[in-house]
């Protein structure tokens, strides 16, 4: 028997380029692009490049970021062209063959590099009344009861996380502020279909207007870029179909 | 190995100078799928129809003007470059017809949402067809110089 300390394997790294468009409000009149090259493992995340940026090279670049695990939905980016997760999305997923491209989400007022101004995002997702509107007393007086097929009708909605990257994906978002948008409508899905609600004609009515429902144009993008993997354009449809029927 | 990790450092040579990057500090194009495109296909078809629509009501109309002036305004039709424009206008309302139904599916059809790029599909085959039955016909009335 060897009685010598194993040593493990160097782990591989490769080098990945980053090209990130940084914007200083208080230096720059337009945004920039900058490159970053960055040494990575085959099992690290776009935000772990990000990261390493920050700590190790350039301590300005400003990102958001809280969880870093796909839950709390503060680092939606558009990714080589597409709105992903920074910390989601693997480095060795993408072609680092080529430079990954890194921007802040679109159709949001660009605040400083990848943050943006999430506020008209938030006004739209309250302005749906997104909680439960359940009014007297349960029926025996304790709990409001559903059965597992009445909770599944709504299920794929109640995953949302709102991390704006369907929104911000939305070519009719990105030149019409005002519409809803795809998160404060899957945001109304679940509680027009969950049947302890009570005032689904209400959410109905706020989204059956010229920039509710109607706006969709069934790109998709929301769809493709849901993290949480949300039918989002079949949750539209089906707010669609509810207000013509007049009832979900 | 991992001392070098952390990057080229400001000061060391950038590596920028072999990297293309944008031009402009514009964002990139975002890289939407089939549905995207459609989208995109179906806004451009359904305005160059609308402006070939208003052109076609104002000559149409000419004929209540003088018969003299609407047969000078068709005449120009049977040029050659009318022709081409022709295959234009048919490929445009072909495209923006099919993608119409596909978009009637998605909204009506329940399970529309789940098949849209099966169906872009179909709508890009069933426009081939449509062009290979049409595009050859169409090119011998222009070039053949028979009636």
């Amino acid at each position: 028997m060897e009685s010598k300390p194993s040593i493990p394997e160097e782990i591989p790294t490769f080098t990945a380029t980053l090209i990130i468009r940084r914007f200083d409000p208080e230096v720059d009149d337009e945004p920039r692009w900058q490159d970053f090259d960055v040494e990575m493992h085959g099992t690290d995340r776009v935000l772990d490049a990000l990261h390493k940026i920050k700590w190790e090279q350039d301590g300005s670049l400003t990102f958001r970021r809280s969880c870093a695990h796909g839950v709390c939905g503060s680092d939606a980016m558009r990714i080589n062209g597409r709105n992903r997760l920074a910390c989601k999305t693997l480095i060795k997923d993408l072609d680092i063959s080529k430079p990954i491209y890194i921007e802040a989400i679109k159709g949001l007022p660009l605040e400083k590099d990848l943050v943006v101004d999430m506020e008209p995002f938030f006004d739209s997702f309250k302005s749906v009344n997104p909680f439960l509107m359940a009014g007297g007393l349960p029926q025996g007086g304790k709990e409001r009861k559903q059965s597992p097929v009445e909770r599944a009708r709504f299920d794929d909605t109640t995953k949302c996380i709102l991390c704006a990257a369907c929104t911000s994906s939305c070519p009719v978002f990105w030149t019409d502020g005002q519409y809803f948008g795809p998160a404060a409508i899957v945001n109304a899905h679940r509680f027009i279909f969950d049947s302890r609600d009570e005032n689904a004609q209400v959410r109905l009515d706020i989204l059956n207007d010229k920039e509710g429902v109607w706006r969709c144009r069934t790109t998709f993008n929301c769809t493709d870029a849901c993290p949480r993997g949300i039918q989002v354009t079949q949750a539209i449809a089906e707010v669609k179909q509810a207000i013509l029927r007049g009832k979900p | 190995m991992s001392d070098k990790s952390a990057g080229t450092l400001a000061g060391d040579t950038p590596a920028s100078s072999t990297i293309a990057m944008p031009k402009r500090p514009a964002g990139t194009l975002y890289r939407g799928n089939e549905g995207m495109w459609s989208w995109v296909m179906h806004r451009i078809t359904g305005v160059a129809i609308y402006f070939f629509l208003l052109v076609h009501i104002l000559d149409t109309a000419l004929v209540r003007v003088s018969p003299e002036a609407y047969n000078a305004v068709i005449n120009q039709y049977k040029t050659p470059l009318m022709g081409l424009g022709e295959i234009a206008l048919v490929a445009a309302i072909g495209l923006h017809a099919l993608n119409g139904l596909r978009i009637i599916l998605i909204d009506f059809w329940s399970v529309g949402t789940k098949h849209q790029k099966l169906m872009f599909y179909i709508v890009l085959g069933l426009w081939a067809v449509l062009m290979i039955g049409f595009v050859p016909r169409q090119l011998m009335h222009i070039f053949g110089g028979g009636e």
